[in-house]
């Protein structure tokens, strides 16, 4: 036994020996460079929302000579304070935190540290040195919905949903209109998870949707899960945050998708140069922070062609989305002929359009 | 092969079989490490910096020590009496829910009342959880291994439910997530840390003293020995039993009042962060004495730390860091049991027929 444990130890230190030639420089120290920290909700293997922060993070690390630190599965708790503090003790000046609900504890840090830049991920409080940045994804949710409204013929599309906060109600809305431009008749019925990140349940609510009748799936969630429900039950889905062809190839039609890198190396610049200020970023698909990710095979004929056409409108500011008339789910007139929802309205939506089957509760 | 409970063990031998099984889980780990593609010394001293490197990661690690030593505490005394306690987890969240009461409702009170009457709600809501299983025991012979575990279930569903629903911020547009405390509601910090940390060194000399000069610790000691020995002597077992528990859930509970409002500022289903079963292994490797509790307390508090450290200093995926701190822990625990048992061959299909009696 001893001189089992001798072999092993000395195996340890030869090989401790090895790694030491060429692991330099991975211990946290005080060189130069700009030390970012990314927080995430999920796990970086996802596939979903996480992953696209991840290959955010991942660009930002190409395209700049800056380091990047990352802890991953952070809960929306007190526990993001303290892994921010963490982060900021390792060096790091710049914190992106990636979930919605980090919002009231990042506020509070940022406060303790004026010096540091803090980046909200799709919050709405901002401070002196806290941004808040998102992306309008309701804009390729409405393309998508078109694919969608075109594809199903039972005309009950179902959607597997996080939260009832106005970002996931937004893109409901935003995905139901798209559909109903192409098909009138079409009903979205919405299941509530109440989780960002499960992929067990995520994937019994879309069979629960299924089950229900609805032969399309689409999703506001971080993993594949809803995909692979669709992929199991034989019906097709329409996929969210990356592209997730390769999760579900007999079901997967196209996803509204999220490419943040540019965003990052922007402000780190900025950051870097000095010029970073609080600010409340929200691109759409001109600036190429959201997009539809292409269309497979599934997609139905048509839908390419109607997508070109709907997007070039919304490049062009002839489409707005939210332009009235909208109904919402009692038949009420919420926008008028004519008007259209500001911003304001956008960022609070705390009501269902017309079309949509589910309660906001 | 077979165990034979040790009789004794002479120091020197646990300590040769403690240390043999720290070296071992160091390499074992170190081999997972190097595999990862980074040097295992390293990382090992790195987790150590991370746990304790400066004096801001030690208040963050101190953070942690609190909750384990006070639940360790509250546990010991259920085990004391051979009453397996597993659910230090649900006392701490019921404690937290009934102090959460009070913080959310009561919130105009002064500062001193209002902590004072969390803290007691606190107890109150811990006892309560941990007095049910007690009651089936004495009454029904309920395993409470099991009775225990599944109120665990019971109050984080509670808790998730009022967070989905009637205890839910109206201003949180839709998001789950219950208010945040008033400041009244709110422990005070003292050198940084909040002042969970006196309330557990108190904690810890009080219930010393409690066990071992007090009537009611020697009747405890007395039912863990044997009932029977404690049924003779005039010792009310399930009277024992249920107060014990009482005092055992209390403890726990107080650390969930001391998490929602010294650490949390609010009340979330993640509130009691694992203490409640990280505990029964500290509590157990702690011997269930209580000056044993703050060292191994101290020691996982930097085991988890640290681990967390690594993750962001090496980019080790958090499953990962699971692992090393699993592998680590496998092994102490494993060192446990042969302190207590040892294997020695089975004579009795060897030729000779011998059958060892011991």
């Amino acid at each position: 036994m001893k001189k089992l444990l001798l072999v092993l130890l000395s195996l340890i230190l030869i090989l401790s020996l090895a790694a030491c030639g060429n692991d330099q420089g991975e211990e946290p120290s005080a060189e130069e460079e700009l030390t970012v920290g990314f927080i995430y909700v999920g796990p970086i293997g996802d596939g979903g929302w996480t992953y696209a922060h991840n290959e955010g993070r991942l660009y930002l690390e190409e395209n700049m000579n800056v380091k990047t630190i990352y802890k991953e599965s952070v809960p929306e708790t007190q526990e993001v304070e303290q892994e921010i503090r963490n982060m900021i003790d390792q060096g790091a000046e710049a914190i992106f935190a990636t979930s919605f609900g980090y919002m009231d504890y990042i506020e509070k840090v940022s406060k303790d540290y004026p010096e540091v830049a803090f980046f909200h991920c799709s919050g709405y409080k901002t401070t002196e040195n806290l941004a808040t940045y998102f992306g309008r994804i309701y804009e390729p949710r409405y393309l998508s919905g078109i694919v969608a409204g075109l594809k199903t013929e039972t005309n009950q599309i179902g959607y597997v949903a996080a939260y009832p906060i106005p970002e996931v109600i937004r893109g409901i809305n935003a995905f139901t209109l798209g559909a109903q431009s192409v098909n009138p008749d079409v009903t979205v019925s919405v299941k509530w998870t109440s989780t960002w990140y499960d992929p067990a349940i995520e994937k019994e609510a879309a069979v629960a949707l299924i089950d229900e009748g609805a032969d399309v799936i689409a999703q506001h969630q971080d993993t594949t899960g809803p995909q692979q429900a669709a992929e199991e039950r034989g019906v097709y889905s329409i996929g969210y945050n990356t592209d997730m062809a390769e999760m579900a190839p007999e079901a997967y039609m196209t996803a509204p998708i999220w490419n943040w890198g540019p965003y990052y190396v922007e402000q780190v610049q900025n950051v870097i140069d000095g010029s970073f200020e609080s600010h409340q970023y929200w691109g759409g698909i001109e600036d190429n922070i959201v997009e539809l990710a292409p269309l497979t095979d599934l997609a139905p004929d048509e839908a390419q062609e109607k997508i070109d056409e709907s997007k070039t409108e919304i490049l062009n500011d002839e489409l707005l989305v939210f332009e009235g008339p909208i109904y919402d789910q009692e038949g009420n007139l919420k926008v008028e002929e004519g008007q259209n929802l500001s911003v304001e309205e956008m960022l609070n939506m705390m009501w269902f359009v017309e079309g949509v089957e589910g309660n906001i509760e | 092969m077979r165990m034979i409970k040790r009789e004794r063990i002479s120091k020197k031998d646990a300590f040769r079989i403690r240390s043999t099984a720290i070296i071992g889980s160091l390499i074992l780990s170190g081999l997972f490490i190097f595999f990862l593609g980074h040097n295992p010394l390293d990382v090992y001293l790195s987790m150590a910096k991370g746990a304790f490197g400066s004096i801001y990661r030690i208040k963050d690690t101190i953070n942690i020590i609190i909750p384990l030593i006070m639940t360790s505490l509250g546990i010991m005394i259920a085990f004391k009496m051979k009453f397996w306690n597993i659910g230090g987890e649900g006392q701490i969240l019921m404690g937290a829910l009934f102090a959460s009461y009070f913080a959310l409702n009561f919130s105009t009170l002064p500062k001193p009342i209002l902590l004072f009457v969390m803290f007691i709600a606190g107890f109150i809501g811990g006892g309560f959880w941990a007095f049910i299983p007690a009651f089936l025991k004495v009454k029904f012979q309920t395993n409470e291994t099991i009775t225990t575990l599944m109120m665990n279930y019971i109050a984080l569903n509670l808790i998730t439910y009022l967070q989905y629903g009637p205890w839910r911020d109206p201003q949180s547009l839709g998001f789950p997530k219950i208010a945040n405390f008033a400041d009244s509601a709110t422990l005070p910090r003292l050198f940084g840390i909040h002042i969970g940390w006196i309330i557990t060194i108190i904690a810890v000399v009080v219930i010393t003293i409690f066990l071992n000069k007090s009537k009611f610790g020697y009747e405890i000691k007395v039912v863990g020995e044997s009932q029977d020995t404690a049924n003779y002597s005039g010792i009310r077992v399930n009277r024992v039993i249920i107060r014990g528990l009482i005092i055992s859930g209390g403890i726990c509970g107080i650390v969930g009042m001391m998490e929602v409002s010294g650490v949390n500022g609010t009340l979330t289903n993640h509130v009691s962060a694992g203490y409640g079963y990280t505990a029964i292994i500290t509590t157990w490797l702690s011997g269930l004495k209580p000056a044993f509790i703050i060292p191994v307390s101290t020691l996982f508090a930097g085991l988890i730390k640290g681990g967390g450290f690594i993750q962001t200093a090496y980019q080790i995926p958090q499953s990962a860091a699971d692992i090393i701190q699993s592998m680590i822990l496998f092994f102490v625990i494993g060192s446990e049991f042969f302190i207590q048992y040892k294997i020695v061959p089975d004579r009795r299909n060897a030729k000779g027929g011998e059958v060892n009696v011991s």
